[in-house]
């Protein structure tokens, strides 16, 4: 299965990519459904960031922060234990499960690199302010960071049901001196903050930018998201290579707006024997009603600027989403992921909390590695997909190459409740006892 | 390329002919319930008694309104919650078409493609609906809009923005049928103290681009006076989320049946469009000026 390596995009740059088209299409997917009082900042936007991707200043500049201030590139790490209790292949062994570690980023995701390549667009529009939402609260301490970092004032908006389970980002943003607002709108998640953030910047437009977290909203946030991430996918694919001599059979990566699953496939997608799948929140089940599995069980609609899947009802009002993972809490996804559903080139799957809460008590206990919420529904799915994968007359372990899109520090709380963890130390009476005793579920 | 006047571009036309500023007003179907709300945008013609707007634009409550203030987002939310339905839309097309007067709605993009625009075309001109305002949809998204429009003579009103390019304002201005909405501050929907002052530059350049463009100014006017105001400047005065407070206010205070705050409001308006000289020959400058109101 020796493959060729089909060269890898510079970074970042659009190479490789014909989609989307000028007008921000990916097929029916994309485009711009967006008040006209906005059109002229995202043409701006969109100008200043073809300009900047022919600028080598600024491509030298930001690769010296993804480098120096971010702390790429991040590793490849075997999880050797992890990986023995993946469903087996078709020849019978275990797949080989690697991690992409975007958790040891500083801020402690993905999120950071596409927000210091947009800072960097922001100083270069001359505008003074950035706004972003966050789900998590991993974007928003990551505009933070960068908005400390570069001078900028910051505001993030945030569904006030996601400052109540994300605390302790509310409070690193509020460190770095950044406004932080609850959203009481609508469903008091990820959408409404995206809401208000817009409504925001059809008012602030000429000195704020609005620093989207993912791949969604109209064009161009979803190719300028995309390419900022792509970093993911071309580091990964060489280490790969570098490392096995092959590609990986198959990439796992979360979605809920999509980015980190666009920067981890990017650079694979024109490599047509490796697999992609996407894991998408399926919370209490897909039949329950109670998810955020936007292409599982969405349709297409129109949401925040794009054409893309929605959860939504008959009338084409949005459906509440839900997931444990605040970060994939999200009614609709960007539309390349959309568009690649479409065409076959990835496959989407839904992951339910429980799932998703066992991969990450797994991870933790066999790899010493806290992964995000988000991420543990990658890692479930990846558990999944060995009888999909290898030919049982090939002797070769399969690769499965995830995504740890973020570190789940943010998320002992949601831990604590799920699994019932005691907090207040094992007494010395009753300490000895077998390892492991202590969780409920 | 001249606009096509369209129905509601007509009914300006013969507004402005008789020497007086026209008066578009905005509620949404569902709230405070589908059956008030009927009455309420009756109300809003003056239920063919006494003076009121001229134009009525029907709201579609939307779940995720970003371009709506906080006023129209918590009447919008309510009629959801209460089960507002598509369908009611042209309901309440028939009651205010009913009453004489050209009723447009103004719905989000997303529920007109979920319900199929050829299909929502067709309903809302069957309901007597003269057309569409689609503040999501700009002409660059709007090619199935635009034919369907054009097969079922439907208006269709887009929006201008102070950002709006001289290229942009060209392109949004001939795919208009009836009239151009202004949208006259950087911001979205509810009262403000004052009108804007980059609402006159804005309608000059609509008027430049093509002189017999109707044009509307939305976003901000909260009483008759502003509306005399308004009038000095362009053919169409659109007041909203005024409006909607009236039947907030209404609930809030226990009555939500109770529309008298939105008669009165509504008289102080036609009133006020009245007052106010109107037509391009008054438009610069010669009009009183009420203190503080224009400019900042």
């Amino acid at each position: 299965m020796a493959r060729q390596s089909t060269g890898t995009s510079e970074l970042p740059g659009v190479a490789g990519s014909s989609l989307p088209d000028a007008s921000g299409h990916f097929d029916r997917f994309g485009g711009r459904f967006v008040p006209e009082a906005l059109y002229a900042a995202l043409l701006q936007l969109e100008r200043e960031f073809h300009a900047a991707l022919a600028d080598p200043a600024f491509k030298a500049e930001l690769n010296e922060l993804l480098a120096d201030y971010t702390g790429r590139p991040s590793p490849i790490t075997e999880a050797k234990r992890f990986s023995e209790h993946a469903a087996p292949t078709q020849n019978g062994q275990p797949p080989l499960i690697l991690l992409k570690r975007e958790d040891l980023n500083h801020t402690g995701s993905h999120k950071i690199n596409n927000v210091l390549g947009q800072a960097l667009l922001t100083r270069r529009m001359g505008k003074t302010r950035v706004i972003a939402e966050t789900g998590a609260g991993q974007h928003g301490v990551a505009t933070a960071t960068a908005a400390a970092l570069f001078g900028l004032d910051c505001t993030v908006y945030m569904g006030k049901v996601d400052t109540e389970r994300q605390a302790l980002n509310v409070a690193r943003m509020r460190l770095l001196g950044a406004e932080v607002i609850a959203v009481d709108s609508g469903t008091q998640t990820l959408k409404d903050a995206m809401n208000d953030a817009m409504r925001d910047w059809v008012a602030s437009v000429d000195h704020t930018h609005y620093l989207i977290g993912t791949v969604a909203g109209p064009h161009p946030f979803p190719l300028l998201v995309r390419e900022f991430q792509r970093v993911i996918s071309t580091e990964a694919r060489a280490q790969v290579l570098d490392r096995y001599g092959r590609l990986p059979d198959a990439v796992a990566a979360c979605v809920g707006g999509g980015s980190n699953a666009l920067g981890i496939f990017a650079d694979f997608i024109p490599d047509g024997d490796v697999a992609l799948y996407g894991f998408e929140a399926g919370g209490e089940g897909i039949e329950t009603g109670h998810h955020a599995a936007t292409i599982s069980a969405g349709e297409v609609g129109v949401l925040h600027g794009m054409r893309t899947y929605v959860l939504q009802d008959e009338e084409g009002q949005t459906k509440a989403s839900h997931s444990i993972s605040a970060g994939l809490d999200y009614p609709g996804v960007g539309p390349e992921h959309s568009w690649l559903h479409q065409i076959g080139r990835a496959q989407y799957e839904a992951i339910t909390d429980a799932e998703a809460m066992d991969a990450f008590q797994l991870l933790s206990r066999t790899e010493g590695i806290v992964p995000a919420l988000e991420s543990a529904h990658a890692l479930a799915g990846a558990l999944k997909l060995g009888p999909r994968l290898g030919a049982a007359d090939s002797a070769e372990r399969p690769l499965i190459l995830v995504n740890l899109s973020g570190r789940g520090d943010k998320d002992v709380d949601t831990a604590i409740t799920w699994f019932g963890l005691d907090t207040s130390g094992t007494s010395s009476e009753s300490a000895g006892r077998a390892p492991g005793a202590g969780s409920k579920r | 390329m001249s606009i096509e006047p369209g129905v509601t571009g007509q009914r300006l036309l013969q507004i402005r002919a008789e020497g007086r500023g026209a008066l578009a007003g905005f509620l949404h179907v569902g709230y405070p319930t589908v059956d008030i709300s009927l009455q309420a945008l009756k109300a809003l013609t003056g239920d063919g008694e006494s003076e009121g707007v001229d134009l009525v634009e029907v709201g579609m409550p939307y779940s995720d309104p970003m371009m709506d203030g906080v006023t129209i987002q918590r009447a919008g939310t309510k009629a959801l919650q209460r089960g507002v339905r598509t369908r009611d839309a042209f309901a309440a097309v028939d009651a205010v078409a009913s009453c004489g007067i050209p009723a447009l709605v103004m719905t989000y993009w997303n529920l007109i493609e979920r319900y199929g625009a050829d299909r929502f075309a067709r309903d809302l001109a069957s309901a007597g609906g003269a057309g569409a305002i689609t503040p999501d949809l700009t002409p660059d998204e709007a090619e199935e809009w635009l034919t369907v429009s054009d097969a079922h003579g439907l208006d269709r009103v887009f929006l201008v923005s102070p950002s709006t390019t001289d290229e942009r304002l060209r392109a949004t201005v001939a795919a208009c049928r009836g009239w151009v909405y202004a949208t006259s501050l950087m911001g979205v929907t509810g009262p403000r103290t004052q009108t804007s002052a980059a609402a006159p530059e804005l309608v000059r350049r609509v008027r430049e681009v093509d002189p017999t463009a109707m044009v509307g100014v939305g976003l901000g006017v909260s009483n008759g006076e502003q509306a005399g105001e308004v009038t000095g400047f362009t053919d169409l005065v659109i007041v909203g989320s005024a409006l909607v407070k009236t039947l907030l206010d209404a609930e809030d205070a226990g009555q939500p049946e109770n529309l008298t705050g939105l008669r009165a409001l509504v008289a102080d308006l036609a009133a006020g469009v009245r007052a106010g000289s109107s037509s391009p020959a008054a438009e610069s400058g010669t009009s009183k000026r009420l203190p503080g109101l224009v400019g900042t």
